[in-house]
């Protein structure tokens, strides 16, 4: 059976609820670079409001630390229904009463349910997960910005968050709770349940993209049975991004789950596995937006060869034949991408896939493009994969000779060619008889070139 | 690389091909699959069976480009393997292709599958197509299940009843597919199914399937259902409706996805005239009520392309939407979003034709007015151009006193599409308001043109000097508008010199040859001294053009000496439209030497000039 690597607990942001969080609790293992870009500009509504009825009048309840013992249960399940009720945030005046009691009871549900033992009981499953149900699945409204670019435009930020926020952080509380039970939990944490979380992972808002990743990893750890479905459904909304869409705003966070997934599958890899690999995430590698969600698939993909090394193959014939043609910013992330992959490799791995690599590489030293020749040759900087090509010199050698020599006389940027003398020289010293040879048939070439002409 | 150096010549194309095929270069590879009939046809139709064939169905593992090209070049290759009779040879290769990932490649092979179907028989495509089909439908791999849905609709009309009852099974199992990337492959193609089906099959099969589809967990695979819903409509008897595609719908146009309702909305014509008048009546129209008041702005603004309602029953539809849609599209008109407004202005002034002049004057002037004042441009721009459906309506006196005021501020819009829309409406406002309105209201605005600081404007602003002058004749051109063109001429600003150019160009004929000679000539003369070159030469090009309106006397006296002098001048562009229209004119016996090829390098240039001239 499968494990993933635990994440640390966490709460993605933090919260301006009425207690406040451990500072060690904050550490995540994510990085917050999406938390960062996110400043509040404009923000939009949700679907949902069309379909909310007139809108009832809510009390204050008592407070759940006042009640009795006897009567918390009660009080909390009623805090519940009472927080299912949903207000309309783009008219930031309206029922500004109705909404600062929904806010309230929630802080004090997350503070109950994050501090006391003991409160959730059985009964209080189905009315939790409703709560957040009703509050969470909504469908995302469209996004006012047809042409949006994730790297580029400001995200549109969710109006209701100072409510959904809660609802998340609550939802995150009661998974982590060491009350909770999956067996109980899972009747109502369904498959379809699972499948509208996932869809609101194409939610524009990062913050809102940050929790549901947090829970997602939860509920994969902690619903064992879940696991294969939700697995098939990132599958899917990544084929439909890759092959229909070509938008999907949450692709950087599902790879992240799945990068911890992937470090928890059991060997040998199963077929199911693989094909994952070879037939979603390499394709991934094609998308426009692939600098978004880059580092991410990276890590993935080293992960599946830490597993396993018969994939190293699959993914550099795969990487290869989806090399960008004319996206140099891409170029670069598939060098570096390769370096990881080199930093990693198996010396006979490596020995499987030097000859088109290195065919590649050789192209990528020669594009005119400075920065794409200057990750190229950065690879000799790497002791590593210096090393490989060292004890393989007699194959890559002859392979990227003529390129080097080449560029070294003719690229205009000085740095390249600095850069390409040192890799000349390194090569002079690990075999000068090749490099000499190569050097004088290589001139002989060229003579005879000039001669046909 | 040696493949063919045996010493059978004719082995040649192929092995130049394989060469080709196994270069590093992609376009060499792409070139030469498109060369693939040549090689085929070189080959002849037993060697592309037995040959070329096989070698592609192996090879099948190249840039998506390259397959591709060889995807469309199967479909039309019938001829190149022997005809109808041998169709068949071309399914293996293709059927690799409708595999692929690529979206693109695989539904070009779907294409061509779709298209060499209609040359197997009968017989062959039970034993060869259909087959095929079914290995696709039942595929380990999404990409061939979702080729599979596309092939269906082509084989069953021409099939025995035991293979159609098998193609309906293998559809309705691809309708509830694992995978939601199939289901929508099959529910967009629902509809094109049902139409080749035996009705008491779309009873039986397709409406169940359809009502899975269109309740599916995903939006996306509900929105095709939808379109198929259409489809299926339409192919129903009336009576039949209400009970199997009805509730459907009514579901589809209140789904909690937004995607499917503007759907509803986008296909809200189609599907009118799908269930026909009555149902139009009781059903849709509430139901499309509710679209216009959508939450959404993108429902709104597909609902508001179609308040129209072109297919209402003729006899109610004026009172429907009266009573139903025009109190929603009050709303409209001060929507908060600019598409769905703008959406609105394209098609509210159609209405007119519908409600009669007295519902015009009193309910949609107003909101006419409304949207002509509206922030955005685009709204504007929209009311526009659409103002002669109004104009028949309610006649231009009573059009432009209520509209004036707002054209007259949209004539000094910002926006120098919406200038240019109201400029194309001059004549027709001019003609109809007469001399006097015109002049009082109107010319100012029409001068103001000539010196826009853009290009176009200016130029559609000479173009309607022509116009009014055709409508309002020669005097009134000399009185008003000639003095205020000629005046121009002195302006410090070479463009507006060239516009005084480009006027006469435009007026002289319709001047008259007094006119011209009297009070246009002398003026352009007299620029041909000017310093710019622009100015110069565009004296050349208008003498040339104003010279059928002027007498002989005229021409050699005052337009060849001018002509001569600038046939000399030290610009080069100068000399050549100099030249030209001299010889335009046939003013000269020229010798023919001086049409040699050292102009066209200054023609070649002139392209530039004159492109680079227009900001």
């Amino acid at each position: 059976m499968e494990t993933p690597t635990k994440l640390p607990p966490s709460s993605p942001s933090s919260p301006t609820t009425g207690f406040s969080v451990p500072s060690a609790e904050k550490v995540d293992g994510f990085p917050r670079r999406s938390m960062r870009r996110a400043r509040q500009r404009r923000s939009h509504s949700s679907s949902q409001f069309r379909y909310q009825s007139s809108q009832v009048e809510l009390t204050p309840l008592p407070l759940l630390k006042d009640a009795p013992v006897a009567e918390l249960h009660d009080l909390f399940c009623k805090k519940l229904q009472q927080c299912c009720v949903l207000f309309d945030f783009l008219d930031c005046v309206a029922d500004l009463k109705g909404k600062e009691i929904k806010r309230a009871a929630l802080n004090e549900l997350v503070e109950s349910v994050a501090t006391s033992r003991g409160v959730l009981i059985e009964p209080l499953y189905p009315e939790a997960i409703k709560m957040i149900s009703v509050n969470i699945f909504r469908t995302l409204p469209p996004s006012e910005n047809p042409e949006f670019d994730p790297e580029e435009d400001e995200p549109a930020l969710e109006a209701s968050w100072p409510h959904l926020q809660l609802v998340y952080e609550f939802f995150l509380r009661f998974l982590e709770s060491p009350d909770f039970q999956p067996s109980l939990a899972k009747r109502y944490v369904d498959q379809k349940f699972v499948l509208q979380l996932l869809e609101l992972f194409d939610s524009e808002d990062p913050r809102e993209r940050e929790y549901l990743k947090t829970i997602l990893h939860r509920v994969y750890g902690k619903l064992l049975g879940l696991r294969a479905y939700i697995r098939k459904q990132i599958n899917n909304i990544f084929l439909r991004f890759i092959y229909e869409t070509e938008r999907f705003n949450g692709v950087a966070e599902l790879l992240e789950i799945l990068g911890s997934i992937i470090n928890g599958f059991a060997l040998p890899l199963k077929s199911e596995h693989k094909q994952f690999l070879v037939r979603v995430l390499i394709p991934l590698h094609t998308a426009k937006s692939l600098s978004i969600f880059h580092a991410q698939l990276a890590y993935c993909v080293v992960q599946f060869m830490e597993k396993d090394a018969t994939v190293t193959e699959h993914i550099i014939r795969g990487l290869l034949r989806y090399w960008p043609k004319t996206c140099t910013q891409k170029e670069v992330m598939f060098l570096g991408e390769i370096e990881e992959i080199l930093d990693v490799i198996e010396p006979s791995q490596f020995i499987r896939v030097q000859e088109p690599l290195f065919k590649q590489i050789a192209a990528c030293i020669s594009s005119p493009h400075f920065q794409v020749a200057e990750r190229a040759l950065y690879f000799w900087n790497n002791e590593y994969i210096l090393s490989l090509i060292e004890e393989n010199c007699q194959v890559i050698l002859p392979l990227v000779f003529g390129t080097l020599y080449r560029v070294s006389k003719e690229h205009w940027n000085q740095t390249i060619i600095s850069l390409i003398y040192n890799v000349l020289k390194t090569f002079m010293e690990m075999n000068s008889k090749l490099f000499d040879d190569l050097t004088s048939s290589y001139k002989v070439e060229k003579q005879n070139e000039i001669f046909r002409l | 690389m040696g493949t063919g150096t045996g010493g059978d010549d004719s082995l040649y194309p192929i092995a130049v091909l394989i060469d080709e095929l196994r270069n590093e270069d992609v376009q060499l590879r792409l070139n030469s699959i498109k060369k693939l009939s040549t090689i085929a046809l070189a080959l002849g139709v037993e060697r592309t069976r037995t040959e070329l064939l096989p070698f592609l169905t192996d090879t099948i593992y190249d840039e998506d480009e390259v397959l591709l090209a060889l995807a469309e070049q199967l479909g039309s290759f019938t001829v190149l393997v022997g005809g109808p009779e041998f169709v068949h040879c071309l399914l293996p290769p293709l059927e690799s292709l409708a595999t692929v990932e690529e979206t693109v490649v695989r539904d070009k092979a779907v294409e061509s599958l779709r298209k060499i179907s209609q040359e197997h028989s009968p017989v062959d495509l039970e034993v060869h197509f259909v087959p095929l089909v079914k290995r696709l439908a039942s595929g380990d791999w999404f990409t061939s299940r979702t080729s599979a849905c596309g092939l269906f609709g082509v084989c069953y009309p021409r099939v025995s009843s035991t293979v159609k009852a098998e193609i309906r099974q293998h559809f309705r199992t691809l309708c509830s597919d694992d995978t939601p990337m199939v289901r929508r492959a099959a529910s967009s193609k629902l509809g094109e199914f049902a139409k080749v089906l035996e009705l008491d099959y779309v009873k039986s099969d397709i409406i169940p399937l359809f009502t899975a589809l269109a309740s599916d967990e995903q939006d996306s695979v509900r929105l095709l259902a939808v379109e198929a819903g259409v489809s299926i409509a339409a192919l129903l008897p009336q009576e039949d409706l209400e009970d199997l595609v009805m509730p459907t719908l009514r579901q589809a146009a209140e789904d909690k996805s937004w995607r499917v309702r503007y759907m509803v909305a986008d296909k809200f014509s189609e599907l009118q005239k799908a269930v026909g008048p009555e149902i139009t009546k009781n059903d849709l129209v509430p139901a499309f009520q509710n679209l216009l008041k959508d939450c959404e702005a993108e429902v709104r603004t597909a609902a508001a392309n179609k308040v129209k309602g072109e297919v209402l029953p003729e006899d109610s539809r004026e009172t429907i939407i009266m009573t139903h849609i025009l109190p929603c599209v009050k709303e409209l008109v001060s929507d908060t979003n600019q598409h769905v407004k703008s959406a609105l202005a394209s098609v509210i002034m159609g209405l007119s034709t519908i409600l009669g002049k007295d519902n015009t004057v009193e309910h949609l002037l107003p909101l006419f007015l409304v949207q002509l004042k509206d922030e955005y441009p685009e709204v504007r721009l929209n009311i526009i151009s659409n103002l002669d459906c109004v104009n028949e309506v309610i006649g231009i006196r009573q059009l432009s006193q209520s509209l004036l005021p707002a054209i007259v501020e949209l004539a000094e819009d910002a926006k120098w599409r919406v200038r240019l829309a109201i400029i194309e409406y001059m004549p027709l406002l001019a003609g109809q308001l007469g001399v006097e309105f015109f002049d009082e209201k109107l010319n100012s605005l029409c001068m103001a043109w000539l010196i826009d600081h853009v290009y176009a404007i200016r130029e559609a602003a000479t173009c309607n000097l022509m116009k009014l002058v055709e409508k309002f004749g020669a005097e009134w051109a000399q009185n008003t508008i000639v003095p205020k063109v000629l005046g121009m001429a002195n302006d410090s600003n070479y463009l507006h010199r060239m516009t005084t150019l480009f006027c006469i160009n435009a007026l002289s004929e319709v001047c008259g040859q007094e006119i011209t000679t009297k009070h246009m000539l002398p003026v352009v003369l007299k620029m041909s001294t000017d310093q710019v070159a622009n100015v110069r030469f565009n004296v050349a090009r208008c003498l040339q053009k104003i010279g059928p309106v002027l007498d002989s006397s005229a021409l050699q006296a005052e337009v060849k000496p001018v002509l001569e002098k600038l046939a000399t001048d030290q610009d080069m562009d100068v000399k050549y439209f100099a030249l030209e229209a001299i010889s335009g004119m046939y003013l000269f016996n020229l010798p023919t030497y001086i049409f040699s090829e050292t102009f066209s390098f200054s023609s070649i240039l002139f392209f530039f000039f004159s492109f680079s001239l227009s900001p």
